[in-house]
């Protein structure tokens, strides 16, 4: 059955409240949930002040300030700081994004971070996303081909690169999988937005001669069809994609194969 | 404990093989849903507040009897294969496979109830 309350020992206390940095006029406050494997306790939040006259502008920004001069025990993932990479994904201001193109004046009062929501956490504002790297994994993310390997490359008109326009550029952040309900649900069996838009990417790539077969690997009530269009997928990707109409193709393309 | 390897989780049982039926089938009693409530309810309508004498009229009539046994038919079929994808989202393991087998149950026995009821009026006219 759906779960609607948090077991006892994921139910998120009050947690500490850091100082205020010394001197600071303009103070923002966040609330960040805390939570570690090693010491048995429950997940907290923490209240941390950060001054924003030495704080660069983004959300990214304001965690290194914490964990380089506030409290180095907070963990996060980060890299690139500039959306291109897909690790800072976290839930901010109750919304799914990535922290290092999220700007701080797009939120309203304190400043609200929880890991992703629904995956097992490994530490603080990290996921474990095996699960869902491993499924995008199954729906094949290559090129797969049957005729004799051309002698230079696979060749592929304008026209036909432009189709993956809009596809290519999902960073697997899982901000969209993560925000779906019915991946909340079913999760276990439903291949979620991000690995159903990575399958779409390739079963219309003109190059891929493996389209009947990947169209075969999803024909399943919970791989594809737990999607009920909510699209939530498409209202949260921080990099403006639309997983829900790449989903919508695969079930067109699905009737066509029987009507 | 297991030591199950992640591809061996995501891979589960396999692919089913079957969903395109089904989401076809939404769409198509969808459709055939709008024209049938309005044919269904337009009658119906005129004959709400006549009693039971305008209520056997109405639906002595082939016309009315047919589109009424068609509109009970698909929005019964319609309700057996959406309540099926909310049990599914919803429920799991043994409390799936039970609501599964009583929501087909109680479907089938609406729609059934609705044709005959409807026959019975049209032939003892």
């Amino acid at each position: 059955m759906v779960q609607l309350t948090l077991p006892k020992n994921s139910t998120i206390r009050t947690g500490k409240t850091w100082p205020k940095p010394a001197g600071a006029t303009n103070l923002r406050t966040f609330r960040i949930y805390r939570w570690s494997p090693d010491d048995g306790e429950n997940p907290r939040v923490d209240t941390y002040f950060v001054d924003m006259d030495s704080c660069g502008p983004m959300v990214l920004d304001a965690l290194i300030k914490i964990k380089n001069e506030i409290d180095p025990t907070l963990t996060f993932r980060r890299s690139c700081r500039e959306g291109i990479c897909g690790s800072c994904a976290m839930n901010i201001d109750g919304r799914n994004t990535l922290a290092c193109i999220f700007g701080m004046d797009e939120i309203k009062g304190d400043v609200k971070i929880y890991p992703l929501p629904h995956m097992p956490v490994v530490k603080d504002l990290i996921p474990d996303l095996t699960h869902f790297y491993t499924q995008h994994e199954s729906i094949m993310p290559w090129l797969e081909t049957k005729s004799n390997t051309p002698a230079k490359e696979w060749k592929q008109s304008i026209e036909d690169r432009e189709k993956l326009d809009g596809l290519y550029e999902c960073v697997m952040c899982a901000c969209c999988s993560t925000s779906c309900p019915s991946y909340w649900w079913n999760g276990d069996r439903y291949l979620g937005p991000a690995a159903l838009l990575h399958a779409y990417r390739w079963i219309i790539d003109s190059r891929d001669e493996y389209t009947g077969e990947r169209l075969d690997g999803l024909h399943d009530p919970f791989k594809l069809y737990r999607c009920h269009t909510i699209m939530n997928c498409t209202s949260t990707c921080p990099k403006g994609l639309n997983p829900a109409k790449a989903i919508a193709e695969i079930k067109k393309m699905m009737v066509e194969r029987v009507v | 404990m297991s030591y199950k390897t992640d591809y061996n989780r995501v891979a589960g049982l396999g692919r089913a093989g079957e969903g395109v039926h089904h989401f076809w089938m939404q769409r198509v009693t969808s459709i055939a849903l709008v024209p049938l409530t309005i044919l269904f309810l337009i009658p119906f309508g005129k004959a709400l507040g006549g009693g039971y004498e305008a209520l056997v009229a109405t639906y002595s009539s082939f016309g009315n009897a047919l589109t009424a046994a068609l509109f009970l038919f698909v929005a019964a079929w319609h309700f057996a294969i959406g309540m099926q994808v909310v049990i599914e989202d919803y429920t799991h393991g043994g409390t799936r496979l039970v609501l599964l087998l009583l929501n087909k149950l109680l479907s089938f026995a609406l729609g059934a109830a609705g044709v005959l009821a409807i026959a019975k009026i049209l032939f003892s006219a």
